[in-house]
C-alpha cells in the first residue's frame, strides 16, 4: 500500500469530480446528466483506490456505475413520454446558489481550522483482507442491520411500483 | 509533491455543495435525486479520507462509507420507485407541477 498520495492523480481525478458535477448541473439533458453523474462516480472510485480502500472502489464502481446508473437511466425512459422531454430548461436559481455557497464558506472555514488537517498520511494501511476479517467480527451485526435496510427497500420498492390496483 | 487530508476534505466540501445546489434548484425530481447521491459521494469521501489518515488499521470511516453506500442504494431505490409511482398517477415528474396542496 502506499504511504502517500502524488499531487498529479490526486489533481486529475479532483478535476474530474468537479468537472463532472458541474457538467451535471449544467446539462440541460437529463440522460447527458446521468452520464455525467457515471463519470463523476468513477472519478470517486479513483480517489477510494488512492486513500487504499480497495474494496470500496469495487463496490462504488458496482453499485453506483453499475446499478444506480442504469437505476436512473431507466427511470429517466420509463418517465419520458417523447425524446425531446429530455431536453429540459437550465433550472438556475440565485437562492440555491447563494446557500449552497453559505454552506461552502462555512465547510471552508471548519476545515481551515481542523487542527488535523496538516497531518501526514501513516505508512502502514491494512487491505481487503483485513478489512473482510473485521467485517464478519466487530462489524456483524450493522452487516446484518444492513442487509436487513436492503431486502426492506427492495420489497418496499416493488410494493410501490408494482400492480394498478391499488 | 503529496497531498494530506486538507485537500480531501475541501473536495468534498465542493461536491457537497454542488450536489446541494442541484438537490434545492433542480425541477426534475430525478435529477433531484442524482444531485443527492453527488452528495452521499461526498460524505464518503470524507470519511475514507478521515479513516485513511486518522485511523488506518481499525478502518472505521471505510466501514462507514460501506453502510453509508448500502443506505444510500435503498434511498436511490426507494426514492426512484416513489417517482415511478408519482409518474402512474399525475404523468408527471416535474416538481413545480406536483401542488395539489398549495392552498
Amino acid at each position: 500500500m502506499p504511504d502517500h498520495v502524488s499531487i498529479v492523480p490526486f489533481a486529475v481525478l479532483t478535476g474530474a469530480v468537479v468537472l463532472g458535477a458541474v457538467a451535471m448541473m449544467l446539462s440541460r439533458n437529463v440522460v447527458h446528466a446521468a452520464f455525467w453523474l457515471l463519470e463523476v462516480m468513477m472519478a470517486v472510485a479513483g480517489l477510494f483506490m488512492l486513500l487504499s480502500a480497495g474494496f470500496l472502489a469495487l463496490v462504488q464502481v458496482m453499485v453506483y456505475a453499475g446499478a444506480v446508473s442504469v437505476l436512473m437511466l431507466f427511470t429517466v425512459m420509463l418517465t419520458l413520454r417523447r425524446r425531446e422531454d429530455a431536453e429540459r430548461p437550465l433550472d438556475l436559481s440565485a437562492a440555491s446558489f447563494g446557500l449552497a455557497f453559505a454552506f461552502g464558506l462555512a465547510a471552508a472555514t471548519a476545515i481551515g481550522s481542523l487542527p488535523g488537517a496538516r497531518v501526514r498520511m501513516p505508512a502502514h494501511a491494512p487491505g481487503v483482507a483485513e478489512f473482510g476479517a473485521l467485517l464478519f467480527s466487530r462489524w456483524a451485526l450493522p452487516l446484518e442491520i444492513a442487509s436487513v435496510v436492503l431486502l426492506i427497500a427492495l420489497v418496499g420498492a416493488v410494493w410501490w411500483t408494482g400492480g394498478e390496483d391499488r | 509533491m503529496t497531498v494530506g487530508l486538507g485537500p480531501f476534505l475541501a473536495l468534498a466540501a465542493v461536491l457537497f455543495c454542488i450536489g446541494l445546489y442541484g438537490a434545492l434548484s433542480k425541477k426534475s425530481a430525478v435529477m433531484v435525486l442524482m444531485s443527492l447521491e453527488l452528495m452521499t459521494n461526498a460524505v464518503n469521501i470524507n470519511l475514507v479520507a478521515l479513516s485513511r489518515f486518522r485511523d488506518p488499521v481499525g478502518m472505521t470511516g471505510q466501514f462507514f462509507a460501506a453502510f453509508v453506500m448500502v443506505v444510500a442504494a435503498a434511498e436511490i431505490g426507494l426514492g426512484l420507485a416513489l417517482v415511478l409511482a408519482l409518474y402512474r398517477r399525475t404523468r408527471t415528474i416535474e416538481l413545480d407541477r406536483l401542488d395539489r396542496l398549495k392552498g
